[in-house]
């Protein structure tokens, strides 16, 4: 059954949900439609699947709808993901061709027939050629677009700039563009698995699997194998903190199934972390439940990016009331107060200071625990993002 | 019970915030200066005052997105110090503001051989803020009621009535101290004034809640015996 905004009551901000039902009488009624790449595996995907319901829940007409396309379309919008946050990609004029085929099939197939019609990253961006003269279209960008791959760019400005507005995800992620363009920050649900209470058996039980025990604190860096994430980096971090203190790290994420570069950085890891038993290297494919847990039988948290996104990773341990040491790159900067919910630093020695600094104070540590819970209280929690997304339909229909 | 009742009931209003990111950035302080003088006042607005809804703490350092900026980002200590003792409660519009600022940095960039740059982390990115105000349904008529709406209202509703009502609306005593101090409201200028006291720069919005509910508890106290019963108000 799908969950109301009233079950954020106790979780939101007190007041917000008050305010969210009264917010949302300026949008009820309205005909919102988005359209993304897939309906599972990613952010945007998972967050969709908790904002969607609590549109429909106070009042607007909510539908997602999904690109149907073939092989080629699937490789072009990759090629289109890579381009746009500026890697060095490969386009032939076939790829393009392809995916402007799967748009105007989709063109036809999708009832465009709405208020507002947000459509998510690269992969349903052409739909805006099939646009009725009065409905307002949104196109939301998660990616870091502000170093595009030019002839990518010069692909998709055109359909862009058709656009009524773009959303961002921080102001740097951003491109001059003839629009106007808003900033939403990313959300978590505090109710799905990923980040809902869990019970101390439940803990437990994950660390049993993944055989952790909890004789010592435990450092915690949740993401991805790539070198991007930098796992090196943390190992040698955690080296440092150790010769200080005795400690456990875990390493737990996934690898881009059939990445070359994504498994040479696991196995470097791997080499780095040798014989030393209280380095747990954990490959996890999607695995909420776990990584809640892990997060939760944490001592701090670690996300020592090198290039990061927004970096919804560090919120979620945040929520757990885990003071993180993050690097001063992305959303990372923004999440993280310095100071007061933990520490951005810019080296494997910055990581390793703050480390050992909050495992000799425990106290500190616990309240920039609190603190940082209640950031992304106010912050980050979906409930948020619902009320950015009423605020940007109510003011599209005011302008 | 016979209260300090007023003539017309006070209605409180939220308000929710969406960004607007402008495109234009900074990378040294002479940029930030002609941003500054460039920008629409909506966007002097939201790096003077918007910190009252992003940071539920208080601001890291300084009260001023100039001010922080100059400090980590520049790393000119001088200049984010005089940008962060500017106090945006006292010019009385938001053109007035900009100029304080503007003339602070100018004469700072006037004592200096050399233009101060970005020493760390990214460029000066300006936004612009559009508040949506939510009416939140809630009233008072009477001087109790008012505190017990206040201490429980959404904080949105204390920027809107306070940062809103004087910065944006040119209501230059903020919603709240025009309606007690009002005849058509509690009618009530010395406990107004005594509102009127709390300083926001340095405040978060719970800090000016608490100060208000610490100011209208003392007051009540005060007041206790010229109407009604006090232990009816002093249990609340």
């Amino acid at each position: 059954m799908p969950i109301s905004l009233n079950a954020y009551r106790e979780i939101a901000p007190p007041g917000r949900v008050e305010l969210l039902h009264r917010l949302s009488k300026q949008a009820a009624g309205k005909r919102l439609l988005h359209v993304t790449g897939e309906r599972q595996g990613g952010e945007v995907e998972e967050t969709l699947h908790a904002l969607v319901p609590l549109l429909d829940d106070v009042g607007v007409k909510v539908h997602w709808e999904t690109m149907e396309g073939a092989e080629l379309f699937s490789e072009a919008v990759r090629a289109f993901r890579n381009g746009l946050q500026g890697e060095e990609v490969r386009i032939p004029d076939g790829l393009l061709d392809a995916y402007r085929d799967v748009v105007r099939a989709n063109g036809h197939r999708f009832d465009l027939l709405a208020d507002v019609v947000m459509t998510h990253d690269p992969q349903a961006l052409g739909l805006i050629e099939y646009a009725a003269t009065d409905v307002r279209w949104i196109w939301r960008c998660y990616l870091d677009v502000s170093r595009p791959h030019r002839k990518i760019w010069n692909f998709m400005r055109p359909y862009i700039a058709k656009y009524d507005a773009a959303v961002f995800s921080l102001p740097q992620f951003a491109q001059p563009l003839p629009l106007p363009q808003y900033l939403i920050y990313p959300s978590i649900d505090p109710l799905n698995d990923k980040n809902r209470e869990l019970e101390r058996e439940e803990i437990d039980a994950v660390l049993e699997k993944f055989q952790i025990p909890r004789d010592k604190p435990i450092l915690l860096q949740v993401a991805a194998f790539n070198r991007f994430k930098d796992p090196r980096g943390v190992i040698e971090a955690y080296r440092l903190i150790k010769s200080h203190h005795n400690c456990r790290l875990v390493l737990a994420g996934g690898v881009t199934p059939e990445d070359l570069d994504d498994q040479a950085v696991l196995n470097d890891a791997r080499e780095a972390a040798g014989k030393d038993e209280d380095i747990h290297i954990l490959l996890l494919g999607d695995a909420p439940l776990e990584i809640n847990a892990l997060q939760r039988s944490a001592t701090l948290v670690i996300h020592k990016a090198r290039r990061e996104g927004f970096g919804l990773a560090v919120a979620e341990a945040m929520w757990k009331g885990k003071p993180v040491i993050g690097s001063e790159t992305g959303g990372i900067n923004l999440q993280v107060m310095y100071g007061q919910t933990g520490y951005t630093a810019n080296s494997v020695e910055g990581t390793a200071f703050y480390g050992r600094h909050l495992l000799n104070n425990p106290t500190i540590a616990e309240d920039m625990g609190r603190r940082a819970r209640e950031r992304v209280r106010q912050n980050f929690l979906i409930t948020r993002h619902l009320e950015d997304y009423l605020s940007l339909i109510i003011l599209l229909a005011h302008t | 019970m016979s209260e300090w009742k007023a003539g017309t009931p006070f209605r409180f209003v939220g308000c929710v915030e969406l960004r607007e990111v402008l495109g234009r950035k900074a990378a040294d302080v002479e940029q930030l200066l002609t941003g500054i003088e460039a920008v629409p006042l909506d966007s002097i607005y939201y790096h003077t005052h918007s910190y009252f809804l992003r940071y539920e703490h208080g601001p890291t350092l300084f009260p001023s997105d100039f001010a922080t900026w100059a400090a980590v980002s520049v790393r000119d200590r001088v200049l984010s110090e005089r940008l962060g003792l500017i106090d945006p409660f006292e010019f009385r519009d938001l053109e007035a503001l900009r100029g304080q600022i503007v003339s602070t940095i100018d004469e700072h960039l006037k004592s200096l051989w050399s233009v101060p740059r970005l020493a760390h982390g990214g460029p000066f990115e300006f936004v612009s803020s559009h508040i949506i105000e939510v009416d939140l349904e809630v009233s008072a008529n009477t001087l109790d009621e008012f505190r017990d709406r206040l201490a429980t209202v959404d904080r949105s509703a204390l920027f809107n009535h306070i940062c809103e009502a004087k910065i944006r609306k040119g209501r230059r005593s903020g919603d709240f101290i025009i309606w007690i101090g009002s005849e058509e409201g509690l009618n009530l200028p010395d406990l107004a004034n005594r509102l009127g006291g709390i300083q926001p720069l340095g405040l978060t919005l719970e800090g000016i809640r608490s100060q208000m509910l610490e100011a209208l508890d003392g007051w009540r106290a005060e007041h206790a015996s010229s109407v009604g019963s006090p232990s009816q108000r002093l249990d609340q």
